[in-house]
Protein backbone atom coordinates (compact mmCIF):
# COMPACT_ATOMS: atom_id res chain seq x y z
CA UNK A 1 0.00 0.00 0.00
CA UNK A 2 2.59 2.36 0.71
CA UNK A 3 4.37 2.51 -2.21
CA UNK A 4 1.32 3.67 -4.37
CA UNK A 5 0.88 6.58 -1.86
CA UNK A 6 3.37 9.76 -2.28
CA UNK A 7 2.13 10.53 1.47
CA UNK A 8 1.70 7.96 4.04
CA UNK A 9 2.10 9.65 7.39
CA UNK A 10 0.98 7.68 10.37
CA UNK A 11 0.91 8.81 13.77
CA UNK A 12 2.84 12.06 14.09
CA UNK A 13 3.64 13.91 17.07
CA UNK A 14 5.53 16.66 17.47
CA UNK A 15 6.45 19.00 20.43
CA UNK A 16 7.89 22.69 20.82
CA UNK A 17 9.49 22.52 24.18
CA UNK A 18 6.04 21.35 26.19
CA UNK A 19 3.57 22.32 23.86
CA UNK A 20 2.29 19.40 21.92
CA UNK A 21 1.80 21.53 18.38
CA UNK A 22 1.21 18.00 16.56
CA UNK A 23 -0.93 14.90 18.44
CA UNK A 24 -1.31 11.93 16.13
CA UNK A 25 -1.70 13.27 12.48
CA UNK A 26 -2.31 10.89 10.18
CA UNK A 27 -2.52 11.69 6.25
CA UNK A 28 -2.16 9.63 2.97
CA UNK A 29 -1.59 11.20 0.05
CA UNK A 30 -2.48 9.27 -3.61
CA UNK A 31 -0.17 10.03 -6.88
CA UNK A 32 -1.36 12.95 -8.52
CA UNK A 33 -3.91 14.35 -5.72
CA UNK A 34 -4.36 17.79 -4.41
CA UNK A 35 -5.08 18.09 -0.98
CA UNK A 36 -5.48 21.04 0.77
CA UNK A 37 -5.11 21.49 4.58
CA UNK A 38 -6.96 24.21 6.58
CA UNK A 39 -7.41 25.37 9.60
CA UNK A 40 -6.98 28.46 12.04
CA UNK A 41 -3.77 29.18 12.83
CA UNK A 42 -1.84 27.37 16.04
CA UNK A 43 -3.71 24.31 14.99
CA UNK A 44 -0.14 22.48 13.40
CA UNK A 45 -1.03 22.63 9.62
CA UNK A 46 2.16 24.51 9.08
CA UNK A 47 4.08 22.53 11.11
CA UNK A 48 2.63 19.44 9.88
CA UNK A 49 3.54 20.37 6.32
CA UNK A 50 7.39 21.20 7.37
CA UNK A 51 7.74 17.44 9.05
CA UNK A 52 6.84 16.17 5.61
CA UNK A 53 10.08 16.95 4.16
CA UNK A 54 12.06 16.97 7.95
CA UNK A 55 11.63 20.36 8.09
CA UNK A 56 10.78 19.58 11.41
CA UNK A 57 11.65 16.48 13.33
CA UNK A 58 8.93 14.33 15.04
CA UNK A 59 8.98 12.62 18.20
CA UNK A 60 6.62 9.85 17.04
CA UNK A 61 5.08 8.19 14.15
CA UNK A 62 6.44 7.58 11.15
CA UNK A 63 6.56 9.70 7.86
CA UNK A 64 6.97 8.13 4.62
CA UNK A 65 7.43 10.19 1.03
CA UNK A 66 7.21 8.39 -1.95
CA UNK A 67 8.63 5.69 -0.46
CA UNK A 68 11.22 7.00 1.57
CA UNK A 69 11.14 6.96 5.71
CA UNK A 70 11.69 10.59 5.92
CA UNK A 71 14.25 11.65 9.02
CA UNK A 72 15.53 8.13 8.45
CA UNK A 73 17.51 5.54 6.67
CA UNK A 74 18.20 2.05 6.27
CA UNK A 75 21.64 0.75 7.60
CA UNK A 76 23.67 -2.08 6.00
CA UNK A 77 21.46 -4.57 8.35
CA UNK A 78 18.48 -2.73 6.99
CA UNK A 79 17.31 -1.34 10.41
CA UNK A 80 16.49 2.26 10.14
CA UNK A 81 18.42 4.94 11.71
CA UNK A 82 18.49 8.91 12.02
CA UNK A 83 19.38 9.86 8.74
CA UNK A 84 22.50 11.31 7.70
CA UNK A 85 22.35 14.85 6.12
CA UNK A 86 23.39 13.59 2.71
CA UNK A 87 20.59 11.07 2.58
CA UNK A 88 17.49 13.87 4.21
CA UNK A 89 19.39 16.33 1.18
CA UNK A 90 18.59 13.05 -1.28
CA UNK A 91 15.00 13.40 -0.23
CA UNK A 92 14.17 16.47 0.37
CA UNK A 93 15.02 17.54 -3.42
CA UNK A 94 12.55 14.79 -4.71
CA UNK A 95 10.27 17.47 -2.75
CA UNK A 96 9.34 20.95 -3.77
CA UNK A 97 8.66 23.52 -0.94
CA UNK A 98 7.07 26.77 -1.36
CA UNK A 99 7.27 29.20 1.27
CA UNK A 100 4.48 31.56 2.57
CA UNK A 101 7.83 34.48 2.18
CA UNK A 102 9.17 33.09 -1.08
CA UNK A 103 12.57 32.75 0.32
CA UNK A 104 14.18 33.47 -3.23
CA UNK A 105 17.89 34.12 -3.06
CA UNK A 106 18.05 37.58 -3.38
CA UNK A 107 21.96 37.79 -4.71
CA UNK A 108 20.82 35.41 -7.90
CA UNK A 109 18.98 36.34 -10.84
CA UNK A 110 15.30 34.50 -11.14
CA UNK A 111 17.05 32.33 -13.55
CA UNK A 112 19.88 31.66 -11.69
CA UNK A 113 17.66 30.75 -8.70
CA UNK A 114 16.04 28.26 -11.09
CA UNK A 115 19.11 26.83 -12.12
CA UNK A 116 21.38 26.35 -9.06
CA UNK A 117 19.89 23.18 -7.28
CA UNK A 118 19.78 21.38 -10.82
CA UNK A 119 23.34 22.32 -11.78
CA UNK A 120 24.92 22.00 -7.99
CA UNK A 121 22.72 18.72 -6.69
CA UNK A 122 21.76 17.06 -10.17
CA UNK A 123 24.72 18.00 -11.65
CA UNK A 124 23.08 19.06 -14.76
CA UNK A 125 25.13 21.06 -17.50
CA UNK A 126 24.48 24.86 -17.05
CA UNK A 127 22.98 24.83 -20.73
CA UNK A 128 20.60 21.43 -20.06
CA UNK A 129 19.41 23.90 -16.67
CA UNK A 130 18.64 27.15 -18.31
CA UNK A 131 16.80 25.58 -21.06
CA UNK A 132 14.45 23.55 -18.50
CA UNK A 133 14.72 26.95 -16.55
CA UNK A 134 13.03 28.75 -19.32
CA UNK A 135 10.34 26.62 -20.17
CA UNK A 136 9.48 26.60 -16.44
CA UNK A 137 9.70 30.72 -16.53
CA UNK A 138 7.52 30.41 -19.82
CA UNK A 139 4.90 28.28 -17.67
CA UNK A 140 4.52 30.53 -15.09
CA UNK A 141 4.22 33.92 -17.83
CA UNK A 142 8.02 35.08 -16.63
CA UNK A 143 10.18 34.43 -19.36
CA UNK A 144 10.40 38.55 -19.51
CA UNK A 145 12.28 38.34 -16.36
CA UNK A 146 15.09 35.77 -16.57
CA UNK A 147 17.28 38.09 -15.56
CA UNK A 148 15.89 40.34 -12.93
CA UNK A 149 16.82 40.21 -9.30
CA UNK A 150 13.87 38.97 -7.16
CA UNK A 151 14.02 42.53 -5.42
CA UNK A 152 12.78 43.90 -8.16
CA UNK A 153 9.71 41.76 -8.76
CA UNK A 154 6.40 41.71 -6.98
CA UNK A 155 5.49 39.37 -4.45
CA UNK A 156 3.49 37.58 -7.14
CA UNK A 157 5.81 37.18 -9.53
CA UNK A 158 8.44 36.39 -6.88
CA UNK A 159 6.48 33.57 -5.34
CA UNK A 160 6.43 32.39 -9.09
CA UNK A 161 9.55 32.27 -9.49
CA UNK A 162 9.91 30.26 -6.36
CA UNK A 163 7.54 27.78 -7.84
CA UNK A 164 9.76 27.46 -10.70
CA UNK A 165 12.51 26.95 -8.42
CA UNK A 166 10.71 23.60 -7.00
CA UNK A 167 9.93 22.63 -9.86
CA UNK A 168 13.29 22.31 -11.80
CA UNK A 169 14.42 19.37 -9.46
CA UNK A 170 11.28 17.32 -10.66
CA UNK A 171 9.61 16.84 -7.00
CA UNK A 172 7.41 14.36 -7.36
CA UNK A 173 5.34 15.82 -4.00
CA UNK A 174 4.79 19.67 -4.14
CA UNK A 175 4.64 21.03 -0.79
CA UNK A 176 2.88 24.85 -0.68
CA UNK A 177 3.08 26.35 2.91
CA UNK A 178 0.16 29.72 2.48
CA UNK A 179 1.63 30.58 -0.36
CA UNK A 180 -0.81 33.74 -1.03
CA UNK A 181 -0.74 34.52 2.53
CA UNK A 182 2.04 37.39 2.15
CA UNK A 183 0.83 38.42 -1.42
CA UNK A 184 -0.94 41.66 -2.18
CA UNK A 185 -4.55 40.39 -2.89
CA UNK A 186 -4.22 41.52 -6.98
CA UNK A 187 -1.38 38.98 -7.16
CA UNK A 188 -2.79 36.30 -5.54
CA UNK A 189 -4.85 35.46 -8.79
CA UNK A 190 -1.72 34.93 -10.77
CA UNK A 191 -0.13 32.30 -7.98
CA UNK A 192 -2.97 30.33 -7.88
CA UNK A 193 -3.63 30.01 -11.92
CA UNK A 194 -0.13 28.75 -11.50
CA UNK A 195 -1.08 26.19 -8.91
CA UNK A 196 -4.15 25.34 -10.69
CA UNK A 197 -2.32 24.28 -13.99
CA UNK A 198 -0.09 22.29 -11.80
CA UNK A 199 -2.78 20.10 -10.41
CA UNK A 200 -4.26 20.18 -13.59
CA UNK A 201 -1.35 18.62 -15.29
CA UNK A 202 -1.21 15.89 -12.46
CA UNK A 203 1.30 17.44 -9.74
CA UNK A 204 0.40 15.68 -6.58
CA UNK A 205 0.23 18.75 -4.28
CA UNK A 206 -0.73 19.37 -0.57
CA UNK A 207 -1.17 23.06 0.08
CA UNK A 208 -1.84 24.64 3.83
CA UNK A 209 -3.98 27.58 2.55
CA UNK A 210 -6.50 30.33 3.57
CA UNK A 211 -7.90 30.35 0.19
CA UNK A 212 -11.02 28.40 0.28
CA UNK A 213 -12.07 29.07 -3.34
CA UNK A 214 -9.03 27.35 -4.61
CA UNK A 215 -9.23 24.58 -2.08
CA UNK A 216 -13.09 24.42 -3.58
CA UNK A 217 -12.49 23.93 -6.72
CA UNK A 218 -8.83 22.52 -7.07
CA UNK A 219 -8.64 20.24 -4.10
CA UNK A 220 -9.54 16.42 -3.73
CA UNK A 221 -9.57 16.05 -0.68
CA UNK A 222 -9.78 19.27 1.70
CA UNK A 223 -8.46 18.69 5.49
CA UNK A 224 -9.61 20.48 8.43
CA UNK A 225 -6.77 20.39 11.57
CA UNK A 226 -7.63 21.83 14.99
CA UNK A 227 -5.23 21.81 17.95
CA UNK A 228 -2.96 19.29 16.43
CA UNK A 229 -5.31 16.55 14.95
CA UNK A 230 -7.28 16.16 11.57
CA UNK A 231 -10.98 17.30 13.02
CA UNK A 232 -12.18 16.45 9.81
CA UNK A 233 -11.36 15.26 5.90
CA UNK A 234 -13.49 15.01 3.23
CA UNK A 235 -14.05 16.01 -0.41
CA UNK A 236 -14.72 19.80 -1.15
CA UNK A 237 -18.71 19.32 -1.49
CA UNK A 238 -19.19 17.55 1.52
CA UNK A 239 -17.04 20.67 3.44
CA UNK A 240 -18.53 23.54 2.04
CA UNK A 241 -21.90 22.39 1.86
CA UNK A 242 -22.53 19.90 4.93
CA UNK A 243 -19.41 20.01 7.39
CA UNK A 244 -19.92 17.70 10.54
CA UNK A 245 -18.01 19.20 13.11
CA UNK A 246 -19.23 22.60 14.42
CA UNK A 247 -15.98 23.62 15.12
CA UNK A 248 -15.31 23.66 10.92
CA UNK A 249 -18.71 25.53 10.86
CA UNK A 250 -17.84 28.10 12.87
CA UNK A 251 -14.25 28.05 11.45
CA UNK A 252 -15.81 28.40 7.82
CA UNK A 253 -17.92 30.65 8.35
CA UNK A 254 -15.59 33.22 9.97
CA UNK A 255 -13.39 32.92 7.10
CA UNK A 256 -15.57 32.48 4.10
CA UNK B 1 62.82 81.06 27.52
CA UNK B 2 61.09 78.76 25.30
CA UNK B 3 63.22 78.06 22.40
CA UNK B 4 61.16 78.38 19.15
CA UNK B 5 60.86 74.30 17.87
CA UNK B 6 63.01 74.48 14.41
CA UNK B 7 61.18 72.04 11.98
CA UNK B 8 63.23 71.26 8.84
CA UNK B 9 61.24 71.23 5.98
CA UNK B 10 64.04 69.87 4.06
CA UNK B 11 64.35 66.75 5.89
CA UNK B 12 60.35 66.62 5.35
CA UNK B 13 60.48 66.93 1.61
CA UNK B 14 63.84 64.54 0.94
CA UNK B 15 63.06 62.08 2.58
CA UNK B 16 59.18 61.72 3.92
CA UNK B 17 56.94 63.58 1.07
CA UNK B 18 57.73 62.09 -1.66
CA UNK B 19 59.61 59.17 0.53
CA UNK B 20 63.11 58.14 -0.13
CA UNK B 21 63.96 54.65 -1.46
CA UNK B 22 64.17 53.21 2.33
CA UNK B 23 61.32 54.86 3.17
CA UNK B 24 59.60 53.22 0.48
CA UNK B 25 60.35 50.09 0.90
CA UNK B 26 59.38 50.52 4.62
CA UNK B 27 56.08 51.82 3.46
CA UNK B 28 55.55 48.58 1.12
CA UNK B 29 55.99 46.47 4.19
CA UNK B 30 53.66 48.66 6.20
CA UNK B 31 50.89 47.65 3.15
CA UNK B 32 52.21 44.13 2.56
CA UNK B 33 52.09 43.20 5.91
CA UNK B 34 48.70 44.41 6.36
CA UNK B 35 47.10 43.01 3.24
CA UNK B 36 48.41 39.39 4.04
CA UNK B 37 47.68 39.57 7.73
CA UNK B 38 44.17 41.18 6.66
CA UNK B 39 43.63 38.44 4.01
CA UNK B 40 44.68 35.56 6.71
CA UNK B 41 42.60 37.15 9.75
CA UNK B 42 39.50 36.75 7.32
CA UNK B 43 40.00 33.48 6.90
CA UNK B 44 40.70 32.45 10.44
CA UNK B 45 37.67 34.29 11.02
CA UNK B 46 35.79 32.44 8.39
CA UNK B 47 36.93 29.01 10.08
CA UNK B 48 36.26 30.58 13.68
CA UNK B 49 32.65 31.39 12.78
CA UNK B 50 31.83 28.26 10.86
CA UNK B 51 33.50 26.49 13.80
CA UNK B 52 31.32 28.37 16.18
CA UNK B 53 27.92 27.11 14.81
CA UNK B 54 29.23 23.38 14.55
CA UNK B 55 26.99 21.05 15.98
CA UNK B 56 30.36 19.46 17.98
CA UNK B 57 30.75 20.84 21.04
CA UNK B 58 34.73 20.83 20.97
CA UNK B 59 34.86 22.82 17.98
CA UNK B 60 32.33 25.40 19.58
CA UNK B 61 34.85 25.45 22.42
CA UNK B 62 38.03 25.88 20.58
CA UNK B 63 36.54 28.90 18.87
CA UNK B 64 35.62 30.25 22.14
CA UNK B 65 38.54 29.90 23.78
CA UNK B 66 40.68 31.22 20.88
CA UNK B 67 38.41 34.58 20.24
CA UNK B 68 38.14 34.68 23.86
CA UNK B 69 42.18 34.90 24.39
CA UNK B 70 43.14 36.77 21.77
CA UNK B 71 40.47 39.85 21.86
CA UNK B 72 41.65 39.32 25.76
CA UNK B 73 45.36 39.98 25.69
CA UNK B 74 46.85 42.79 24.28
CA UNK B 75 47.77 42.38 20.43
CA UNK B 76 51.34 43.63 21.57
CA UNK B 77 51.92 40.69 24.15
CA UNK B 78 50.56 38.23 21.50
CA UNK B 79 53.56 39.75 19.11
CA UNK B 80 56.03 39.14 21.53
CA UNK B 81 55.05 36.01 22.23
CA UNK B 82 55.21 34.71 19.14
CA UNK B 83 58.31 36.26 17.90
CA UNK B 84 60.20 35.00 21.14
CA UNK B 85 58.02 32.53 23.17
CA UNK B 86 58.92 29.29 21.95
CA UNK B 87 62.72 30.46 22.61
CA UNK B 88 61.88 31.63 25.89
CA UNK B 89 59.74 28.37 26.58
CA UNK B 90 61.01 25.28 24.69
CA UNK B 91 64.31 26.86 24.00
CA UNK B 92 64.00 26.69 20.21
CA UNK B 93 63.46 29.31 17.28
CA UNK B 94 59.85 29.03 16.10
CA UNK B 95 60.60 31.68 13.16
CA UNK B 96 64.41 31.07 11.07
CA UNK B 97 66.15 34.29 10.73
CA UNK B 98 65.04 34.50 7.05
CA UNK B 99 61.67 33.18 5.53
CA UNK B 100 61.90 32.13 1.79
CA UNK B 101 59.04 31.67 0.07
CA UNK B 102 59.28 30.88 -4.06
CA UNK B 103 59.28 34.51 -5.48
CA UNK B 104 60.66 36.62 -1.94
CA UNK B 105 62.07 36.28 1.29
CA UNK B 106 61.37 38.07 4.49
CA UNK B 107 63.03 38.26 7.92
CA UNK B 108 61.56 35.77 10.58
CA UNK B 109 60.63 38.69 12.36
CA UNK B 110 58.23 39.96 9.49
CA UNK B 111 57.19 36.72 9.02
CA UNK B 112 56.40 36.21 13.06
CA UNK B 113 54.90 40.00 12.97
CA UNK B 114 52.43 39.03 10.49
CA UNK B 115 51.25 35.74 11.73
CA UNK B 116 50.76 37.57 15.04
CA UNK B 117 48.72 40.65 13.51
CA UNK B 118 46.72 37.50 11.46
CA UNK B 119 46.05 35.34 14.24
CA UNK B 120 44.66 38.75 16.14
CA UNK B 121 43.09 39.97 13.44
CA UNK B 122 40.92 36.41 12.95
CA UNK B 123 39.80 36.56 16.72
CA UNK B 124 37.83 40.03 15.94
CA UNK B 125 36.89 38.56 12.17
CA UNK B 126 35.39 35.93 13.86
CA UNK B 127 33.09 37.96 15.70
CA UNK B 128 32.26 39.96 12.69
CA UNK B 129 31.50 37.06 10.25
CA UNK B 130 28.81 35.27 12.92
CA UNK B 131 26.78 38.30 12.84
CA UNK B 132 26.90 38.78 9.21
CA UNK B 133 25.85 35.36 8.99
CA UNK B 134 23.39 35.62 11.63
CA UNK B 135 22.07 38.70 9.79
CA UNK B 136 21.07 36.43 7.01
CA UNK B 137 17.26 35.30 7.33
CA UNK B 138 16.61 31.92 8.11
CA UNK B 139 14.51 31.26 5.29
CA UNK B 140 17.56 31.70 3.05
CA UNK B 141 19.13 28.21 4.70
CA UNK B 142 15.59 26.71 4.47
CA UNK B 143 14.63 27.44 1.24
CA UNK B 144 18.31 25.69 0.28
CA UNK B 145 17.75 22.56 2.25
CA UNK B 146 14.20 22.76 0.71
CA UNK B 147 15.92 21.98 -2.62
CA UNK B 148 18.35 19.28 -1.80
CA UNK B 149 21.39 20.91 -0.67
CA UNK B 150 23.69 20.02 2.31
CA UNK B 151 24.76 22.51 4.75
CA UNK B 152 28.17 23.22 3.42
CA UNK B 153 27.02 24.13 -0.24
CA UNK B 154 24.14 26.25 1.28
CA UNK B 155 26.18 27.99 3.43
CA UNK B 156 28.94 28.64 0.09
CA UNK B 157 26.29 29.28 -1.98
CA UNK B 158 23.38 31.02 -0.70
CA UNK B 159 24.41 32.20 2.91
CA UNK B 160 27.95 33.57 3.10
CA UNK B 161 27.52 35.75 -0.17
CA UNK B 162 24.21 37.37 1.32
CA UNK B 163 26.36 37.47 4.79
CA UNK B 164 29.23 39.33 2.94
CA UNK B 165 27.39 42.36 2.28
CA UNK B 166 27.02 43.07 6.14
CA UNK B 167 30.89 42.29 6.49
CA UNK B 168 32.16 44.35 4.55
CA UNK B 169 31.98 47.48 6.36
CA UNK B 170 33.28 46.64 9.66
CA UNK B 171 35.73 44.54 7.51
CA UNK B 172 36.76 47.80 5.83
CA UNK B 173 37.33 49.17 9.88
CA UNK B 174 39.16 46.54 10.67
CA UNK B 175 41.76 47.36 7.80
CA UNK B 176 42.04 50.41 8.18
CA UNK B 177 43.27 49.44 11.94
CA UNK B 178 45.04 46.73 10.53
CA UNK B 179 47.14 49.69 8.41
CA UNK B 180 48.12 51.53 12.21
CA UNK B 181 48.31 48.34 13.95
CA UNK B 182 51.43 47.07 11.87
CA UNK B 183 53.69 49.95 13.80
CA UNK B 184 53.65 47.49 16.92
CA UNK B 185 55.89 45.38 14.66
CA UNK B 186 58.56 47.90 15.42
CA UNK B 187 58.88 46.55 18.90
CA UNK B 188 60.40 43.03 17.13
CA UNK B 189 62.61 45.35 14.73
CA UNK B 190 60.65 44.82 11.73
CA UNK B 191 61.36 47.97 9.41
CA UNK B 192 57.81 49.40 8.77
CA UNK B 193 57.12 52.98 8.94
CA UNK B 194 57.59 53.70 12.54
CA UNK B 195 60.31 51.64 13.09
CA UNK B 196 62.11 53.15 9.99
CA UNK B 197 61.36 56.70 11.62
CA UNK B 198 62.88 55.81 14.70
CA UNK B 199 65.69 54.89 13.23
CA UNK B 200 66.27 58.00 11.38
CA UNK B 201 65.42 60.11 14.64
CA UNK B 202 67.78 58.15 16.46
CA UNK B 203 70.70 58.71 13.71
CA UNK B 204 69.73 62.38 13.07
CA UNK B 205 67.49 63.31 16.27
CA UNK B 206 65.44 65.55 14.08
CA UNK B 207 62.47 64.44 15.94
CA UNK B 208 59.64 66.14 14.83
CA UNK B 209 60.13 65.94 11.37
CA UNK B 210 60.03 62.05 11.09
CA UNK B 211 57.09 62.14 13.86
CA UNK B 212 54.64 64.20 11.70
CA UNK B 213 56.53 62.52 8.50
CA UNK B 214 55.31 58.91 9.84
CA UNK B 215 51.79 60.72 10.65
CA UNK B 216 51.63 62.29 7.50
CA UNK B 217 52.62 58.82 5.98
CA UNK B 218 50.06 56.42 7.43
CA UNK B 219 47.16 58.76 6.89
CA UNK B 220 48.08 58.60 3.30
CA UNK B 221 47.58 55.20 3.67
CA UNK B 222 43.98 55.28 5.04
CA UNK B 223 42.94 58.12 3.32
CA UNK B 224 43.56 55.93 0.34
CA UNK B 225 41.93 52.97 1.15
CA UNK B 226 39.18 55.34 2.82
CA UNK B 227 38.32 56.57 -1.21
CA UNK B 228 38.49 52.68 -1.68
CA UNK B 229 36.14 51.26 0.41
CA UNK B 230 33.61 54.62 -0.67
CA UNK B 231 34.40 53.75 -4.40
CA UNK B 232 33.30 50.15 -3.57
CA UNK B 233 30.07 51.37 -1.90
CA UNK B 234 28.92 53.25 -4.63
CA UNK B 235 29.81 50.99 -6.93
CA UNK B 236 27.61 48.87 -5.51
CA UNK B 237 24.90 50.93 -4.52
CA UNK B 238 24.12 52.33 -8.37
CA UNK B 239 22.62 49.10 -9.31
CA UNK B 240 20.11 48.41 -6.24
CA UNK B 241 18.75 45.29 -6.41
CA UNK B 242 16.99 45.81 -3.25
CA UNK B 243 13.45 46.11 -2.17
CA UNK B 244 12.55 42.91 -0.83
CA UNK B 245 15.82 41.88 0.20
CA UNK B 246 15.84 39.58 3.02
CA UNK B 247 18.57 40.69 5.21
CA UNK B 248 18.98 44.01 6.96
CA UNK B 249 20.89 47.36 6.80
CA UNK B 250 23.21 48.96 4.27
CA UNK B 251 25.66 46.24 3.00
CA UNK B 252 22.79 43.45 2.09
CA UNK B 253 22.15 45.73 -1.05
CA UNK B 254 26.06 46.28 -1.78
CA UNK B 255 28.72 44.03 -0.98
CA UNK B 256 27.27 40.48 -1.80
CA UNK B 257 27.84 40.94 -5.21
CA UNK B 258 31.54 41.48 -4.24
CA UNK B 259 32.08 38.20 -3.16
CA UNK B 260 28.92 36.21 -4.22
CA UNK B 261 30.52 36.52 -7.95
CA UNK B 262 27.15 37.23 -9.76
Amino acid sequence: MTGELIVDAVDVHKSFGRVEVLKGVTLKVAPREVVCIIGASGSGKTTFLRTLNALESIDLGQITVNGHRVGFQQDKNGKFVRASEKSLAAVRSEIGFVFQRFNLWPHLTALENIIEAPTRIRGQSRDEAVATAEELLKRVKLSDKRDVYPGKLSGGQQQRVAIARSLAMKPALMLFDEPTSALDPETIGEVLDVMKELAVGGMTMVCVTHEMGFAREVSDRVVMMDGGVILEEGTPEHFFTNPTHERTKQFLSKIL
Amino acid sequence: MIAAVKFDWSVFFDHILPPDGVTRDALYLTLGISVVAQFFGVLFGLISALMQMSKFRILRFMSGAYVWFFRGTPVIVQIFFTYYGANLFLGYDLFPRTAHFPFFSVSGAVLAGAVALAVNEGAYMSEIVRAGIGAVDSGQMEAAKTVGMRRGLAMRRIVLPQAARVIMPPLGNEFNNMLKTTSLLAFISVRELFQDAEIRISSTFKYPEYLAGVAVLYLLLTTLWGFAQKAIERKFSESDRDATMQTRGWAKRNLGRLIGGH
